[in-house]
């Protein structure tokens, strides 16, 4: 009989050995079901307890992550509607200096131009003298009758004469006076025009400080849904947030992929300089390492620029700073930017004297025959294009502070969802498996009572039995009573 | 002052913990067989070691040695170089090399015994000299050993950590008659190698294999 075989009761029939064993064993089993099936839920209760309680602290810890990030979120709201509000404000104030310091001449221009826009009208209304009296006794001698008396005509005669001259005269003095007064109408024409060109430019202004008026009120209606701590304010600063987080890594993505073009012009000139042989790691050289310091150097600087300039606020130091040395700090990196940007040019010509010393060597080594020089011109491109690079890149990486701060803040808002949400997964994950470990244990329970199904079915009819005979004893019992 | 002293002199001992302290650098010598008509195939190996020139760093080693009656002697090197920390350096020391291997090819001579050994021992201090991370012995043989008389080879020799390639094996007259002869020489050159402590033992017989071999690390 071999170890493995001890057990059998029939030998080389170990499902009859198994079944008498199980057999043997069913009224122990029967015997401890009570006390197994208090294990097997004390054992459910042990492990599916602690789990339940874990999913709860972390659904607890969800809710207060989620409040606190909604706390952060409308404040950081409100700081930057805030700020757009107050700029908007400056701007106003502004136009309304700017325009309000204009406006007493713009009145006294106005008034003068209305003044003699009145006196010009004053002098068309004035006209000719009325014809004088004498007109009516020319009129009354009309009337006279001549009856061919030579006398009379020839008096009418002359005096037709001299009516005749009279009104020619009469006639010229009016024709000349409506002439001047044509005259002063033509000249009212640029002063309308200048009316309506005074009046345009009041218009315009008017608008543009309505334009800003609006955007104010509908800042100032942010900032109120805001202060009210509603949904709707919360829903949109946090579209924002991950919007901005989106616009922010794209742009970033960009400047690292400036930032490696830069690394590849100097990282093979830093070589001549710290050596090509020292390793920082296994694959990372030191003449890598100081070329990265350099670009990080170089975004230092533009980060430090645009801090000064106020355009960023990720250091509150820099924007309490006094006045004369916030201007300092900006000279100072300009002064830097520029250094680094020589520095880089100057590289990039090294990487392409070396890369061709390189080419010319490789070259050589290929061939026995000497290959011919380039064309100048066509080295020379390549050449000032490296130098061009090397100079700009350093002021373009300096743009990247701009992205740098939305991504920082929209960081915190997209962080602490993605955890709130990470959190939240793990809680759903202990609860389902508490749950499962409860009710394995129910089925585990059921599983046991399957086992020993013979005797308990025994008990089931022993019970019956019982019952039925108690009931018989207590019929004639009730029958004497 | 103190404080900025203290301060600077621990950012400097971070720095100079964290730099990787394994040397990175690799070093070949290189054996080139000149007796018999073997010294006819110098051309080939003039090639071997331009490819090196165009692929060794800077801060690499190598040498190049010639195999005769006996090999064990620095007079044996043809030239030997570490190449300068600054690449436009190392280019001109790669050119004067080139030079100095050309002026060679066409002054070689064939020998009338082959110390394959004591060249191999030559290699192997001159490597371990160069204290390179990665070390390669190339021998540019055919790999058939004659020694004269006097000359005591049979004794262990060390090569630790060196890794030992045969290039341009070519087949003897008798290896043609006899196949065996070639495998038999050439399995017992790499028992003596690996008996050695080499830490590996390659044959290139196609020259373009060698950019794979060398890259390895």
């Amino acid at each position: 009989m071999t170890s493995n075989q001890f057990w059998m009761i029939w030998p080389d029939n170990p499902m009859a050995s198994a079944l008498i064993l199980f057999v043997i064993a069913m009224p122990f089993l029967y015997a401890a079901r009570k006390l197994v099936h208090e294990l097997f839920r004390s054992l459910g209760h042990m492990i599916g307890g602690p789990l339940r309680l874990g999913a709860r602290w972390l659904f607890a810890t969800a809710r207060d992550m989620k409040e606190r990030n909604r706390q952060v979120l409308l404040a950081h709201g409100r700081e930057e509607v805030g700020q757009t509000i107050e700029r908007e404000f400056e701007r106003i104030g502004a136009m309304v200096t700017r325009d309000l310091e204009g406006y007493p001449a713009l009145q006294r221009k106005l008034l003068e131009e209305i003044t003699r826009v009145e006196e010009d009208y004053k002098k068309c209304g004035e006209v000719p003298p009325p014809p004088p009296e004498w007109v009516e006794a020319v009129t009354a001698i009309a009337k006279v009758k001549s009856d061919g008396n030579e006398m009379v005509q020839r008096i009418l005669e002359e005096i037709k004469r001299s009516v005749g001259t009279i009104h020619d005269k009469a006639l010229g003095e009016y024709r000349r006076a409506y002439e001047s007064r044509h005259k002063i109408l033509n000249g009212f024409m640029p002063f309308w025009r200048s009316l309506d060109k005074t009046f345009g430019q009041v218009d315009k202004k008017l608008t543009g400080l309505q334009d800003t008026s609006s955007k104010i009120d509908a800042q100032m209606e942010k900032y109120e849904q805001i202060n009210k701590k509603t949904d709707k304010s919360e829903h949109a600063l946090t579209v924002s947030a991950f919007t901005q987080f989106a616009i922010a890594t794209l742009v970033l993505a960009i400047a690292v992929g400036g930032a490696l073009v830069n690394f590849k012009l100097i990282a093979l000139p830093f070589s001549e300089m710290v050596g090509a042989g020292d390793y920082l790691t296994a694959t990372l050289r030191m003449s890598d390492v100081a070329a990265l310091v350099i670009i990080f150097l170089e975004a230092t600087m533009g980060l430090f620029v645009m801090e000064t300039l106020r355009i960023t606020h990720l250091f509150p130091v820099i924007a309490n700073m006094s006045e004369r040395n916030r201007r300092r700090m900006l000279w100072t990196a300009i002064v830097f930017l520029f250094v680094f940007a020589g520095i880089e040019a100057a590289l990039a010509l090294m990487r392409d004297m070396l890369a061709a010393d390189r080419q010319a060597l490789v070259q050589s080594l290929a061939s026995a025959q000497q290959v011919a020089p380039p064309d100048p011109l066509l080295r020379l491109i390549p050449t000032s294009a490296q130098m061009l690079l090397g100079f700009f890149l350093p002021f373009a990486l300096a743009f990247v502070a701009i992205p740098l701060e939305s991504f920082v803040y929209s960081l915190r808002t997209v962080g602490g969802a993605f955890v709130v949400m990470l959190v939240r997964v793990a809680g759903f994950i202990l609860r389902v498996l508490g749950n499962l470990v409860r009710q394995l244990c129910r089925v585990l329970v059921t599983l046991y009572d399957v086992t020993i199904v013979l005797p308990l079915l025994i008990e089931r009819l022993v019970k019956a039995t019982r019952g039925d005979e108690d009931a018989r004893e207590s019929r004639p019992m009730k029958k004497a009573a | 002052m103190l404080k900025r002293l203290l301060l600077a002199s621990l950012l400097g001992l971070s720095v100079s913990t964290c730099t990787d302290q394994r040397s990175h650098t690799q070093a070949v010598y290189m054996l080139i067989d000149t007796s018999g008509t073997y010294a006819q195939e110098v051309g080939k190996a003039q090639k071997i070691i331009n490819y090196l020139l165009g692929t060794l760093q800077s801060g690499d080693s190598l040498a190049v040695a010639r195999v005769k009656t006996r090999s064990f002697s620095e007079k044996d090197i043809i030239a030997k170089v570490t190449f300068d920390n600054r690449p436009s350096q190392a280019n001109a020391q790669k050119r004067a090399f080139r030079d100095k291997i050309d002026a060679f090819v066409k002054t070689v001579g064939g020998s009338a015994y082959t110390d394959i050994t004591g060249g191999l021992i030559q290699g192997g201090m001159f490597l371990n000299e160069t204290g390179a991370g990665r070390k390669t012995i190339l021998i540019f043989s055919d790999m058939q050993e004659e020694l004269d008389k006097v000359t005591i080879r049979d004794f262990p020799i060390s090569l630790k950590d060196i890794r030992v390639v045969a290039l341009n094996v070519v087949k003897l007259k008798t290896d043609n008659i006899d196949p065996r002869r070639y495998m038999g020489r050439l399995e017992a050159w790499q028992k003596r190698v690996e008996g050695a402590g080499a830490s590996e033992w390659i044959i290139i017989n196609d020259i373009e294999r060698l950019d794979s071999v060398l890259g390895k690390s």
